[in-house]
C-alpha cells in the first residue's frame, strides 16, 4: 500500500490527524503518571544518603531530559521550515516552545528544591544550572522574537535562525557535569548501567513517558490552535470552526 | 506499604516543604497549560467565526 508521507504536511490536513491523536495521549499520560507516582512514592524506599527528599528526581529528571529534547526538536522543526519553507514546520516550532520553556522552569524550580537540602543552597552560578537557565532564556527569546515581528512568515525565519544557533547549548547542558567541576552530581543513568535502586528507575522512566505524552499532547493541540490562527481566512477554517 | 502512617508519608522525612514544593507547582503549571491550550483554541475558533462574519457583509 502506498502512503503519502507529505499529506500531513500540510496543515489543514494535520489538523485532523492530531485531533485524533491527542485524547489517546493526553489518555495514556495519565495512567503513567499515576503509575509512576505510585511507584515513585509507594515502592521506591527511601535513598541511602538523601533519606526522602531524592523523591524529586521523579519529576526533576524527565522535566529536565524534556527540555533538552523538546529545544531540538523545536530547533528541528525550525530548521526544516527554513530550508524547505514548509509552513507546519514552523507552527510545530512555535508550538513547543511554551512548553520547552515550562519543562525548563520546572527543571530549575525542582532543582533548587532539591539543591537546599543537598547543598544548602537554592541556587549556585554551576555549569549545569547556569546552562539551563540559559535554556529558559532561549526558550523565552524564541517566544518573544515571534511575538514581536507581525508577518508571521518572516516571524518564523527570524525566530527560527535564533533556535538553531541556541541548539549549540544543549549538548553543553548534557556534558556540563563532564566538562566542568560541578557541583551537580553526574548522570544517573549511564549508557554502562545504573547503581540505581529498581523501584526507582521504574518510577522516573514512567514519569519520563508521562511526561513526553503530556508534551506530545499539549504541543499537538497548541499548533492546532495556531493551525486555525493562521487559516483563519480560508474556507478551510470556515468548515472546522462551523 | 514503605510508610508507617499517612502523617510520616506527608512529613517526607522532615522534608516535605522541598517534596511537595516541587510536586505542587508542578502539578499547577501543567494544569494551567491545558487550561490555556484549552483557551487558545475557544479563541482561535471564535477569531474564524469573526472573520466570517467579516465577509460575510
Amino acid at each position: 500500500m502506498a502512503i503519502n508521507w507529505f499529506k500531513y504536511a500540510a496543515p489543514t490536513n494535520f489538523y485532523g490527524l492530531a485531533g485524533k491523536l491527542i485524547p489517546w495521549f493526553a489518555g495514556f499520560s495519565l495512567v503513567l503518571f499515576a503509575a509512576g507516582m505510585y511507584i515513585g512514592f509507594f515502592v521506591a524506599p527511601a535513598d541511602a544518603q538523601q533519606g526522602e527528599f531524592y523523591r524529586i528526581i521523579f519529576i526533576h529528571v524527565p522535566t529536565s531530559i524534556l527540555s533538552m529534547v523538546l529545544y531540538m526538536v523545536m530547533a528541528g522543526y525550525a530548521a526544516l521550515g527554513l530550508i524547505f519553507n514548509t509552513r507546519l514546520s514552523a507552527m510545530m516550532a512555535s508550538a513547543i516552545a511554551p512548553t520547552g520553556a515550562l519543562f525548563a522552569f520546572i527543571s530549575l524550580w525542582t532543582g533548587a528544591l532539591w539543591g537546599k537540602p543537598m547543598w544548602g543552597a537554592w541556587w549556585v552560578w554551576d555549569a549545569r544550572l547556569t546552562s539551563e537557565l540559559i535554556l529558559l532564556f532561549l526558550y523565552l527569546g524564541f517566544i518573544s522574537l515571534h511575538a514581536s515581528i507581525d508577518d508571521p512568515r518572516r516571524a518564523d525565519r527570524a525566530s527560527a535562525l535564533l533556535a538553531i544557533v541556541g541548539s549549540v547549548n544543549v549538548p553543553i547542558i548534557y556534558f556540563s557535569v563532564k566538562w566542568w567541576n560541578t557541583l551537580h552530581q553526574g548522570s544517573t543513568i549511564k549508557f554502562s548501567g545504573t547503581s540505581m535502586h529498581v523501584a526507582m528507575q521504574q518510577a522516573m522512566f514512567t514519569m519520563l513517558a508521562a511526561l513526553w505524552l503530556y508534551a506530545l499532547a499539549v504541543v499537538l493541540a497548541r499548533v492546532r490552535s495556531i493551525i486555525l490562527e493562521r487559516e483563519r481566512h480560508t474556507h478551510w477554517a470556515q468548515e472546522v470552526a462551523a | 506499604m514503605i510508610w508507617a502512617s499517612w502523617n510520616d508519608f506527608w512529613a517526607m522525612g522532615g522534608y516535605g516543604l522541598y517534596v511537595w514544593g516541587s510536586y505542587s507547582v508542578v502539578a499547577l503549571v501543567l494544569l494551567l497549560e491545558v487550561r490555556a491550550a484549552g483557551q487558545r483554541q475557544r479563541r482561535a475558533i471564535a477569531q474564524v467565526h469573526e472573520h466570517k462574519e467579516d465577509t460575510d457583509i
